[in-house]
């Protein structure tokens, strides 16, 4: 019997009765990170890491959620469970399985380079090695996180400078306060959309740091936001709460930016490359470095990514799973009682 | 008064140039491009100037290296394999881009001018394909990525940038401090950023270019009713016919024939030589390149036959003879009338096209009525005088330059519909790429689907995204960019014409195939029989 099965709910590991980020409901999930294609609603026991406990607890109000640290191992049936740093958002962790010295890891969503505000990606050993392929294609290739942020900020201040506001769509779990977190809020005052400031507040209340923000509300004058930076989800994106803001220019955050087709697409003014997926270099890197011989693909390029990890040598292939990674389009899909624009990536 | 002409400290290059592209990739604002190219035009050279207006205005270098070359010297650099570099361009959708994201980072600089490297890539034209590797790879290895994106883009054709030649006019007027529409008319025709010169092609009152056509004016589509338009005594009213909108230009005993793409097409209807006895010298004509025969326009299926062609044989020449059906005067025993309002524009023309009675050169009838409704019942018959509808012009308007809201409309009739099944979907190019966008549809034929026209636009942003999901989570099989789905969305779609085809295998062939609307309350089953647009072509 397999450590872990790919089965209609989920990934499943038979020996400890537990499935990893399961799409249908199950007694026990383990989950890696709060977003909603990976946290799912109707579950009657959850175990995650304890960053990622207060996002899920806000989304998904279960009644019974169980944290650990990360590294802690938990036993189960004989199965020893752990989770890794994931650098995906905060919180955001691979689960490590162990059974009989046989070792899988899963890593639900997960970027390489350190981006401030997440717990920084850790390579963990194994024999099997579940990974995602989001940006599973060489044409991804990110700058360095402040290359960016260079851009952002002055992308900022020239609109600043021409009397406009700014305006940045970013996933409100995750990009949102990467961006929050690592902008020059030196350059003017920053306002969010509520979806937004709602993942800020429970953030903040986890004992992390970001700038000052205000929600926007009916009774804010138009004046206060002149030359101001306004960060809203993607689904913002074209709504008539967007044309008050008039004169503005638009940005989008995502990793399908890299890309001239998509960012003349989205209709917006700038399109910022920011991921907080693994583009190819990393996940080339991320394989390699648990020394797994078997690799399964669940969500990305899978079919792209599985054949070039087989022409490298490994017994890869591609699994179907209900994973979504990085949503092109922004569309936040609803599940349970997912609050307006709390579903992202 | 002159900005000051290309002095020695004014210089810009290539980097300036790709500076000039990604402002404009870097917005939607129209006023914030028109600034970008002011700016541009100030500080570069005039031979870089044409060449920049040469490339937003589709005029581009001829190519002179193989895309797929390129594509397989980029391949061997990013140590990739055939494949993999081949799924990328499926994903990017974009050759020059996607050689711009695999190529290894450059390891030396240039800062050359954007002539220098038009004419670098022009030499390539004599070469054998060992020094055309040699020179794009030693290019490749000097040019920064956006560089490289802009280089490849000189090679690979398409600068798709959001420019339009109006856009580019208006940059340029206000740079130049020449009036707007005089430059739109300068900048029309022949001139060619080889053998141009900036200064006398922007500022100078004279041109050799006898062949020179004035800027087409366009009509905007009637959205709304007739009731904005007044009385409707005010209008004039033509059939719209479903040809080339074509300028016939005589002067000095010579023929030019121009296509609303500024393409010059003379010698692609040759029915068109006897104008030169037909017209005297200053003669300009707007109207309709229009297959005719028997006294009745053909279909646009007919024209395309001679489109592509470069010779026209003495078959095809009398199988689909072309004739000009005229609607405007531009140019009269040498003087540009479009400042003439309609009406006596309209009455010169009758008096110089009607008395010649000649099958070839026709002129466009008007549509008489008294009244809106009058109109309207004619306009649902306009298949009838196989048009697509009606024109509604204004009687005291000028003729102006571009596209402009106000004196010209199209009002065309209804298209057909029909309600199929999306069997194929394949991912776009562009703005589109890495998304399923281009369906192909069928209908019923018995208890089979055959696939009968492909569509690619009518969905808004947020459908394309639903239908691209869909796609991703219903495919049967792939082959290579194109991926069978299960039969279950059903679309409206929407057509101009239907034709006989003997190259599809259901028979017929759509004109504009679009979609109207996703129909989420019909399933397969319901959508329409081969037999449905059987009927449409009996009917016709």
């Amino acid at each position: 019997m397999a450590l872990l099965q790919f089965t209609d709910n989920g990934i499943y590991c038979p020996q400890a009765d537990v499935y990893l980020d399961p799409w249908k409901p199950v007694n026990k999930a383990l989950i890696t990170h709060g977003h909603s294609d990976h946290a799912r609603w109707g579950h009657q026991y959850y175990l995650c890491t304890e960053t990622a406990k207060p996002v899920i607890q806000y989304r998904l109000n279960p009644a019974h959620v169980q944290t650990v640290k990360f590294g802690e191992e938990v036993l189960i049936h004989g199965v020893t469970f752990s989770f890794h740093p994931a650098g995906h958002i905060i919180g955001s962790a691979q689960i490590r399985v162990e059974y009989k010295g046989e070792v899988a890891v899963f890593t639900g969503d997960y970027k390489l380079a350190a981006d401030g505000i997440s717990e920084t990606f850790e390579p963990v050993k194994c024999h099997t090695f579940i990974t995602e392929s989001t940006f599973g294609l060489p044409v991804y290739r990110w700058k360095q996180q402040n290359e960016v942020f260079d851009e952002i900020n002055q992308w900022w201040r020239k609109n600043q400078a021409e009397g406009k506001t700014s305006v940045i769509a970013a996933y409100s779990l995750g990009k949102a306060q990467r961006l929050l977190h690592n902008i020059d809020s030196s350059i003017g005052k920053i306002f969010t959309h509520g979806a937004v400031e709602n993942v800020n507040h429970v953030i903040r209340n986890q004992g992390i740091v970001l700038p000052p923000t205000q929600v926007i509300t009916k009774d804010i004058a138009k004046k206060e936001w002149e030359g101001a930076l306004i960060v809203c989800p993607p689904s913002a994106v074209g709504s008539s709460w967007m044309r008050k803001f008039n004169p503005y220019s638009l940005a989008v955050a995502s990793g399908w930016m890299a890309l001239r087709g998509t960012r003349r697409r989205k209709g917006a003014d700038r399109g910022f490359a920011l991921s907080d997926h693994a583009d190819w270099q990393e996940l080339n890197t991320a394989v390699k470095e648990t020394g797994a011989e078997k690799v399964f693909v669940t969500h990305g390029y899978t079919e792209l990514f599985s054949r070039w990890l087989r022409e490298q040598g490994l017994d890869a292939h591609e699994v179907k799973t209900q994973y979504e990674g990085e949503v092109e389009e922004g569309k936040e899909i609803n599940n349970g009682q997912d609050s307006e624009g709390a579903k992202e990536d | 008064m002159q900005p000051e002409p290309n002095s020695f400290y004014l210089f810009a290059t290539m980097k300036n140039f790709t500076a000039l592209f990604t402002e404009i990739d870097h917005t939607t604002k129209t006023l914030d491009k028109t600034k970008a190219l002011a700016a541009y035009f100030a500080q570069a050279s005039d031979q870089d100037k044409l060449w920049a207006m040469a490339l937003l205005s589709h005029r581009r270098p001829k190519r002179t290296v193989n895309a797929s070359l390129l594509a397989q010297w980029a391949t061997a650099l990013s140590g990739l394999p055939v494949w993999l570099f081949e799924e990328s361009y499926h994903t990017v959708g974009d050759l020059a881009e996607t050689i711009t994201l695999l190529l290894p980072p450059p390891q030396e600089q240039s800062d050359y001018s954007l002539t220098h490297w038009i004419n670098y890539i022009k030499a390539l034209e004599s070469t054998d394909i060992e020094g055309k590797k040699e020179k794009i790879l030693w290019a490749w290895d000097r040019l920064t990525e956006e560089e490289r994106f802009v280089f490849n883009k000189l090679i690979t054709g398409g600068f798709r940038v959001g420019v339009s030649q109006q856009l580019m006019v208006k940059a340029l007027a206000r740079y130049s401090k020449v009036k707007e529409n005089v430059l739109a008319h300068r900048l029309m025709g022949n001139w060619s950023p080889e053998q141009g010169d900036f200064q006398q092609l922007v500022f100078s009152e004279e041109t050799s270019d006898i062949s020179r056509p004035y800027p087409f004016y366009l009509a905007y589509a009637l959205e709304d009713t007739t009731e904005g338009l007044g009385d409707p005594l005010q209008w004039q009213a033509e059939w719209k016919w479903d040809g080339i909108r074509g300028q016939v230009i005589v002067r000095e005993r010579q023929l030019f024939v121009w296509s609303r793409g500024e393409e010059l097409v003379t010698d692609k209807y040759p029915e068109y030589e006897a104008f030169i006895n037909l017209l005297p010298d200053g003669t300009v004509l707007d109207g309709e390149i229009l297959p005719f025969k028997d006294f009745s326009p053909l279909t646009f299926q007919h024209l395309q036959t001679r489109i592509g062609r470069k010779t026209i044989s003495a078959k095809l020449l009398k199988e689909v003879p072309v004739a000009f059906v005229t609607y405007d005067l531009l140019e009269w025993q040498g003087q540009d009338v479009r400042e003439w309002k309609l009406e006596d524009r309209r009455k010169k023309l009758e008096a110089v096209i009607l008395p010649l009675n000649n099958p070839v050169l026709r002129l466009s009838p008007v549509v008489d009525f008294t009244s809106w409704q009058e109109l309207t019942d004619m306009r649902l018959r306009s298949r009838e005088f196989l048009s697509e509808g009606i024109m509604l012009k204004r009687k005291e308007s000028i003729y102006r330059d571009g596209r402009r809201k106000g004196d010209w409309w199209k009002w065309k009739v209804d298209p057909f519909t029909i309600d199929a099944v999306m069997i194929y979907a394949m991912s776009g190019h562009g703005r589109r790429a890495n998304l399923y966008t281009d369906y192909t549809f069928a209908v019923w034929d018995g208890n089979q689907l055959v696939p009968f026209t492909k569509a690619y636009s009518g969905l808004t942003d947020e459908e394309i995204g639903k239908v691209d999901r869909w796609v991703k989570q219903n495919t049967m099989e792939r082959f290579g960019p194109v991926r069978s789905v299960k039969p279950e969305l059903v679309f409206e779609l929407a057509f101009e014409g239907i034709q006989k085809s003997t190259r599809h295998k259901s028979g017929i062939a759509l004109r504009f195939p679009r979609i109207k609307r996703w129909r989420h309350d019909k399933p397969a089953s319901e959508a329409n029989h081969l037999s449905d647009l059987v009927k449409l072509l009996d009917r016709k």
